[in-house]
């Protein structure tokens, strides 16, 4: 596996993707580190560990806690950097494969592909809301005091 | 709450329902619209407001005495930075440098205003992005122009038929059906390799990833008929997708 390589078209895919999705232009730059950092761990995982799954799960994890970070230092919705950085992940290649298998009368075949394909996207979404928790947990005592100062109470 | 006056909560709700509207049609979570609305009332002394958001319309009630106010969401598209601007006037706003008049004009301006990439830059991007994806997906570096082509080419497509005809489905059903029977032709013709690893890689950009993120995050934060439609709008952008590639495999 070539690293260099793949970090570059990792972040000049979501960079790319940041474009198509128009998200601010000095965040572009961002979005594509948060790309590369989602892909870099993805791929190490399945290096070491060999499980698409849990590497999703890791990546996804990995991208919304960079997100996350960035949000704050930019002061924008986390959203921003969390899309472009997430498409990498997507399970493509699985879906394919298993749209080919159907049309082609494979229809077992097709359903181990589709039923990865559906783990690794669950996978995805656990891995985001999962960083998201964390952070939230991470992050309540300020939040708190933003919301007291506002006169917003939590409950 | 009674000190506010009239024409003061008409304007103030005319705000909160814009930031709300430019919010849900570009792309922003569920939550964060309802999130957004409410810390606008409270900054407005209105602490007893509640919203409901769906994708396709919005609800406010401000306040007991105060009558319920709707507005309709026609169409959605993503544009993030629309999302980050109206944040923005958000956070103004409630810090207080904004008053409720200039927090309004402000997002009259960005509801107004075309932010969006030249469309041929969008284009080079999706290009792009499939170009990367094939080598990402372990594809050949013969295929990359093929990729390359297909993806710009697919994105086109579908963006031309979307502002023809506004069908989603179709648009994207017509866009990979596209893709494929290129990809199939390269193939054919001896020039490309891999006839999976190009279709996987041009059909990228057209993949709904946003709207997976979102439908995702609004049903971890409660908002299920959100999180259900999204879903749906979701499984339907995949099947059209799925079934443009099958019609041209299944030849």
């Amino acid at each position: 596996m070539n690293w260099p390589l793949e970090a570059f078209l990792s972040f000049l895919a979501a960079g790319s993707f940041g474009v198509i999705f128009n998200t601010p232009r000095r965040t572009l730059f961002s979005c594509g580190l948060v790309g590369m950092t989602g892909w870099l761990i993805y791929r190490s995982y399945v290096l070491v560990l060999d499980d698409p799954t849990q590497a999703s799960f890791a990546g996804a994890f990995g991208v919304a806690l960079v997100a996350h970070l960035l949000a704050k230092k930019f002061k924008m919705p986390m959203i921003i950097f969390s899309v472009a950085g997430i498409i990498p992940l997507v399970p493509g290649s699985k879906a394919y494969n298993a749209m080919r298998n159907i049309v082609e009368n494979n229809y077992l075949e097709a359903i181990t592909y589709a039923s990865e394909a559906l783990m690794i996207s669950g996978a995805v979404a656990m891995g985001l809301v999962f960083a998201e928790v964390l952070m939230q947990l991470f992050f309540k005592r300020q939040a708190k005091r933003i919301q007291r100062k506002i006169g917003m109470t939590q409950n | 709450m009674a000190e506010i006056g009239e024409t003061r909560r008409e304007l103030a709700l005319d705000c909160f329902l814009l930031a709300g509207k430019i919010l849900m049609e570009n792309g922003a979570e569920t939550y964060r619209v309802e999130d957004t609305m409410i810390r606008m009332a409270v900054s407005q002394k209105m602490t007893h407001s509640h919203c409901f958001v769906t994708p396709t319309g919005i609800m406010f009630s401000p306040t007991e005495e105060m009558a319920t106010r709707f507005v309709r969401i026609n169409d959605r598209q993503t544009d993030l930075e629309r999302v980050a601007l109206v944040n923005a006037v958000s956070r103004r706003l409630v810090a207080g440098e904004y008053t409720l008049q200039k927090a309004y004009e402000e997002l009259q301006i960005i509801d107004q205003t075309n932010y969006k990439f030249h469309i041929g830059l969008q284009i080079l991007a999706a290009a792009m992005a499939s170009g990367c994806f094939l080598i990402l997906l372990g594809g050949s570096w013969s295929d990359l122009p093929f990729a390359f082509v297909f993806g710009g080419t697919g994105f086109i497509i579908v963006e031309t038929i979307l502002i023809q005809t506004r069908v989603k489905f179709f648009a994207e059903f017509i866009g990979a059906l596209a893709i494929g029977i290129l990809a199939l032709l390269a193939v054919h013709s001896g020039y490309g390799t891999d006839l999976d690893t190009i279709i996987i890689g041009s059909i990228m950009p057209l993949v709904p990833g946003l709207l997976i993120t979102n439908a995702v995050r609004d049903l971890m934060a409660g908002h299920f008929v959100s999180g259900l439609s999204k879903g749906a709008e979701a499984f339907l952008t995949a099947f059209a997708i799925g079934a443009g590639i099958a019609l041209v495999l299944s030849f």
